[in-house]
């Protein structure tokens, strides 16, 4: 049944949208968690502790996100697991997420001069509340820019979780494809709507970013 | 629970692992090539260009960058025919890619160019160096230092997204752990292999690239 692609099309799109925003927030949630144990684990002053941490971030940004999808997704049926594409998604997005959000915290934390953990220990403060009280505070300015340029990526790559029947945006686009047989219209208009999200993010980012680096101390 | 790992039927296609490995190296150079070479010609535009060629690159760059490789794949594979523009998988594949990676270059090298101190160019404009002995000697090698780490992770990452093209049957490496495990049912054991091999090569290009940049600039350097 091939009809036209018409304004309910371009609304039922808008709509999807919603879970491409609901997948972010939990991949961002979840991501953060993973992310700001393993900042702390590469920043630790124990190595096999750095070790974990580095092998996760080699192990995650060495493989595929869809790699993740799919092991989640196909692989976990055999333990007897039904796994529904939410928990999959949610899964595979958190692992992900974490390794690039780790690396980007973990940046933000080394670039803390060590002479502000010295003064802290000096002051008889523990490991935690240096952290707390000083290093988190200044780091947490420097991450910001970069962590907001990574939701843009995050964003984008929900999109990969239609592989798996997760319906967000994209699969919403190739179901009405399907019936209304305009490709090409229907993936403009699914292109546009992640530009409508995903532009403001990137200007935040580089405003911030410019900001950081000129602007008042 | 009683599940027993099998991974000899994976191994046993393992010509099919080899062949979908080739068509990912492949896919992984001509996007590498092709996507330094608009980066290179769109920065150029950028920051040396006319007005209205630096605006064109921009809203390319912008464009592509704030929309998922999936649905650009999309567009060009089932959308570009119905403008009859009918391209195969593979080909289909290696434009999508190349323009996407093409837009990510752009702002590296961009940001490459742009970090090189006026008062060097002044300088070299000050020895009496033609505008192409300033650009070859006191802009480009410098920058290209600058930008080759970054330069060198969009590569490595490019190299894993290059999964996707599966997702229009393209036969790479990952559409080949499909076909096995659509026979096989082996489903955790395919994608974990598969995941492996992803992992070392990503490895491989890192390591590559350390070595190129070793080569290139460390031994050159004071």
């Amino acid at each position: 049944m091939i009809r036209e692609f018409n304004l309910n099309d371009v609304l039922y799109l808008v709509a999807a949208m919603r879970w491409t925003l609901a997948l972010t927030a939990i991949a961002f949630a979840g991501g953060g968690l993973v992310g700001l144990m393993i900042a702390l684990l590469r920043v630790s002053s124990l190595p096999p502790l750095r070790w974990i941490g580095t092998i996760y971030v080699l192990a995650v940004q060495g493989t595929p996100l869809l790699a993740w999808l799919f092991v989640f997704f196909f692989g976990l049926s055999i333990v007897g697991v039904e796994v529904s594409p939410w928990i999959a998604a949610a899964a595979s997005y958190s692992i992900y997420a974490g390794a690039f959000l780790g690396e980007i915290w973990r940046g933000a934390l080394q670039a803390i001069p060590r002479q502000q953990w010295e003064a802290g220990s000096s002051l008889g403060l523990s490991f935690g509340q240096q952290l707390r009280y000083i290093i988190v505070p200044q780091a947490t300015r420097l991450a910001i820019p970069p962590t907001v340029g990574f939701l843009v990526q995050l964003i984008k790559n929900t999109s990969l979780a239609a592989v798996i029947g997760f319906v967000e945006l994209t699969r919403e686009g190739q179901l009405t494809t399907a019936t209304t047989f305009r490709p090409f219209t229907v993936y403009l208009t699914v292109a546009a709507l992640y530009f409508l999200l995903c532009f403001p993010l990137t200007q935040a980012s580089r405003r911030l970013e410019r900001r950081m680096l000129h602007g008042a101390h | 629970m009683s599940y027993s790992f099998q991974f000899r039927d994976v191994f046993a296609a393992s010509d099919f692992l080899l062949d979908g490995l080739i068509l990912t190296l492949e896919l992984s150079l001509v996007t590498m090539i092709a996507g330094l070479i608009i980066g290179m010609g769109g920065a150029a535009a950028r920051v040396y260009g006319p007005r209205p060629l630096a605006r064109a690159v921009a809203v390319y760059v912008e464009a592509i960058r704030n929309t998922p490789l999936i649905v650009q794949l999309f567009l060009i594979f089932f959308g570009l025919p119905s403008a009859g523009v009918k391209l195969d998988a593979d080909t289909a594949a290696m434009v999508a890619l190349s323009i996407n990676l093409g837009a990510y270059t752009v702002e590296i090298v961009r940001a490459g160019l742009e970090a090189i101190p006026r008062s060097q160019i002044e300088a070299g404009q000050s020895l009496g160096l033609s505008a192409l002995q300033i650009f070859r000697y006191v802009v480009i090698f410098p920058a290209l230092r600058l930008m080759f780490p970054s330069l060198a992770s969009q590569f490595v990452l490019m190299m894993l997204a290059t999964s996707v093209v599966s997702q229009i049957s393209a036969q790479d490496l990952f559409q080949a752990a499909s076909i096995i495990q659509s026979r096989t049912f082996r489903d955790f054991e395919v994608y974990a292999v598969v995941a492996g091999v992803y992992l070392a090569l990503a490895l491989l290009f890192r390591l590559l690239f350390a070595g190129l940049y070793h080569v290139i600039f460390a031994r050159r350097s004071r």
